[in-house]
């Protein structure tokens, strides 16, 4: 040790940057790297399919075929229907919590939410595929084809075997995952609207809906979309809890009904026997291409968020 | 059980690399096909209690197990799918069969009894190709008079990379020209028709739930969780009740000998008692070991199982190797040899 207690303090400090500077490095590191092997794994797939990989809707192991447009449009489907459904919802709960919630409710109501974010995800599958597929699939579908599925355009989704087992109910899994995310980080951040600008729209007789509407929401939407797209995220990886009520057929359809696929349940499917090296590699080009989707989100919201900036900074 | 194991089985895919490299002395390492897991890790707590020398096998899957053979990983790979004579000899390898089971057909129908529905191969085939889309169709009504079989179809199959996979179009393939032009054999397909169950246990869920469904799944999974199993036609042409002696009775008529590196797939045999969908589970091991001492212990391990192991396979309900089979398989042995061209065994 020196003898100068500020100059030991200096060395202690210099260690301390470059420690923290080091693991925060590590995270890039880690992404390159991971990045790299997903499209060393996947050169096989890009050099002999191609950009066809993204159309071709053929994938035949025993002939070596193999187009990824099923499970990305599995995918696709599912995230949109969780998200159709999740973000309302959470968005009801977040309102009901902040601004409507008696408050003795407040709190477990809250937990509760928080806790169904707990809860592991082949649990959900399991619970999907034990208790929920059967009473959709007796109950409810066959009710939904009988009355949306006659309507013209919109009723050819809601066609298919009513068998309980497909892309909606993975969608309709896929939703419940997502909402405690999306609900807490809503009303995580609609509790930081300061209460004067609330209380300020509520003197000057606004309803509710208005204040949520007129002042909430604008003062928090950076956050709002922040949890949506984390939903989002979410819903778009999500493998086990797929992979038991998709139905695992490379399909694609409009109806919804029908068995489909996602990215991730194929992987969780075929990655144990995929003997051959093109249809392993095309299993990790799936997963290069999950990667770039969720990363697409990501960036679409920076961007969306950015431009919001950008419009406010002109209105003002 | 298969739940457990796959989960198991990925975690086991990591750590399969860095154990299989440190194996002790006392210990054997493999990996490979699901279906022989339970028979294999049986016999492996008898061996150790005989012996004192463990045999640790991680169930990764077949391809899994091909692959950990061929990146040396392991003292043995194990294989549902028999790997073809050309590929056993570029890579130095020996094949042998271990342990025989079967698949199953299982069906959920009302007003009918398990084991009272009959089909042959090329139904079975129609139905999978989704050209036979009502139970009441006349081929299926022919064969069963008497029974009353209305409402449509639904087809059941794996959606995960599996050997029973491997065992059942391997036998549509060999039954009906169109199964093998249009899909063909592998232990993952391009199906035509039908909703995908993860595992056995995801196909048996999706049967027991789905009205007039069919599926198919390993005989020891149907038995236990008392699945409505069907009769089917065998090559001979007798209607054949899923059981021990009717995959035995394939096996029986197996030329093992005439088939390089033993790879008998024993789907369609001759017999008038063989079971249509029998199939055996392979072994897969270096002609010229890196490690022979360890690979002696593995023949040790074999050895042992083939002679005592008999009555733990028929308990789990698998088919043990019947005595000419194990004599021909240990001939096969011998061409496993030290750096120095000695047999080890």
């Amino acid at each position: 040790m020196s003898s100068n207690p500020t100059r030991s303090f200096a060395r202690q400090d210099a260690i301390f940057a470059r420690s923290t500077q080091f693991f925060a490095v590590l995270v890039l590191v880690t992404l390159a790297a991971i990045i790299i092997s997903l499209i060393h794994g996947a050169w096989p797939t890009i050099t002999k399919v191609g950009p066809k990989f993204f159309v071709d809707a053929s994938w035949d192991p025993v002939r070596s075929l193999f187009g990824g447009l099923a499970p990305l449009w599995g995918t696709l489907i599912t995230a949109t229907i969780a998200m159709i459904i999740a973000v309302p919802v959470s968005f009801g709960i977040a309102i009901f919590l902040t601004e409507m919630c008696p408050p003795i409710l407040k709190r477990p109501l809250g937990t509760a939410v928080e806790l169904l974010a707990a809860i592991p995800s082949i649990i959900y599958g399991m619970w999907g595929l034990f208790v929920f597929a059967p009473l959709f699939g007796e109950h409810i579908q066959p009710l939904l084809s009988a009355t949306l599925g006659k309507l013209p355009v919109i009723g050819a989704l809601f066609q298919g075997p009513t068998i309980g087992i497909g892309v909606l109910t993975a969608g309709i899994i896929l939703s419940v995952m997502v909402i405690p995310f999306t609900a807490s980080v809503m009303r995580d951040v609609f509790e930081t609207t300061p209460p004067i600008l609330k209380e300020s729209a509520y003197g000057l007789g606004a309803t509710t809906w208005e204040v949520v509407w007129n002042v909430v929401l604008p003062y928090t939407k950076t956050g709002v979309v922040g949890g949506v797209m984390l939903g989002l995220g979410r819903a778009l990886g999500e493998t086990m809890a797929v992979t038991f009520v998709i139905g695992n057929a490379y399909n694609i359809s409009l109806a919804l009904f029908e068995p489909g696929n996602s990215i991730a349940s194929s992987l969780a499917n075929e990655f144990n026997e995929a003997s051959d090296p093109l249809h392993l590699s095309a299993l990790i080009a799936l997963g290069l291409v999950l990667f770039l989707l969720t990363f697409c989100v990501l960036a679409a919201s920076r961007w969306m968020l950015a431009n919001l900036a950008k419009r406010e900074g002109k209105r003002t | 059980m298969k739940a457990v194991k796959n989960s198991i089985a990925t975690v086991a895919a990591v750590i399969a690399a860095g154990v299989a490299s440190t194996s002790f002395a006392q210990t054997i390492t493999g990996a490979g096909a699901t279906f022989p897991f339970p028979i294999y890790a049986k016999w492996a707590d008898e061996y150790k209690k005989s012996t004192g020398i463990s045999m640790n096998y991680q169930s990764i899957g077949s391809g899994g197990g091909i692959k950990q053979i061929q990146s040396k990983t392991v003292d043995f790979g194990a294989t549902d799918m028999p790997l073809k004579a050309e590929d056993l000899a570029k890579d130095g390898l020996i094949q042998f069969p271990a342990i025989i089971g079967g698949v199953v057909p299982v069906t959920n129908m009302d007003n009918v009894a398990p084991g009272q529905l009959k089909l042959t191969g090329e139904i079975l085939a129609d139905i999978y190709l989704g050209k036979i889309k009502n139970w009441n169709e006349k081929a299926i009504t022919d064969l069963n008079p008497g029974v009353k079989l209305d409402g449509p179809i639904t087809v059941v199959r794996r959606s995960d990379g599996s050997g029973t996979t491997f065992l059942f179009v391997d036998y549509l393939s060999k039954v009906s020209p169109e199964w093998k032009t249009k899909v063909g054999v592998g232990t993952a397909v391009s199906w035509p028709e039908g909703v995908g169950g993860k595992g056995n246990e995801g196909v048996a869920q999706y049967v027991q739930r789905i009205k007039g469904s069919i599926g198919y799944v390993e005989f020891a999974y149907a038995k236990k969780n008392k699945l409505d199993y069907i009769q089917m036609r065998n090559r001979d042409g007798v209607f054949v009740t899923p059981d021990d002696s009717a995959f035995a009775a394939a096996a029986a008529g197996a030329d093992w000998k005439g088939t390089p590196g033993m790879g008998v797939v024993l789907t369609n045999q001759v017999g008038k008692a063989s079971w249509p969908m029998a199939g055996a589970s392979f072994i897969l091991m270096y002609a010229k070991p890196g490690k022979p001492e360890q690979s002696k212990e593995v023949l040790k391990f074999f050895d042992f199982a083939f002679k005592n192991g008999a009555k733990s396979a028929s308990e789990l309900d698998y088919v043990p190797l019947p005595p000419a089979t194990t004599n021909l398989i240990r001939e096969e042995w011998k061409k496993i040899t030290d750096a120095s061209g000695k047999a080890l065994m």
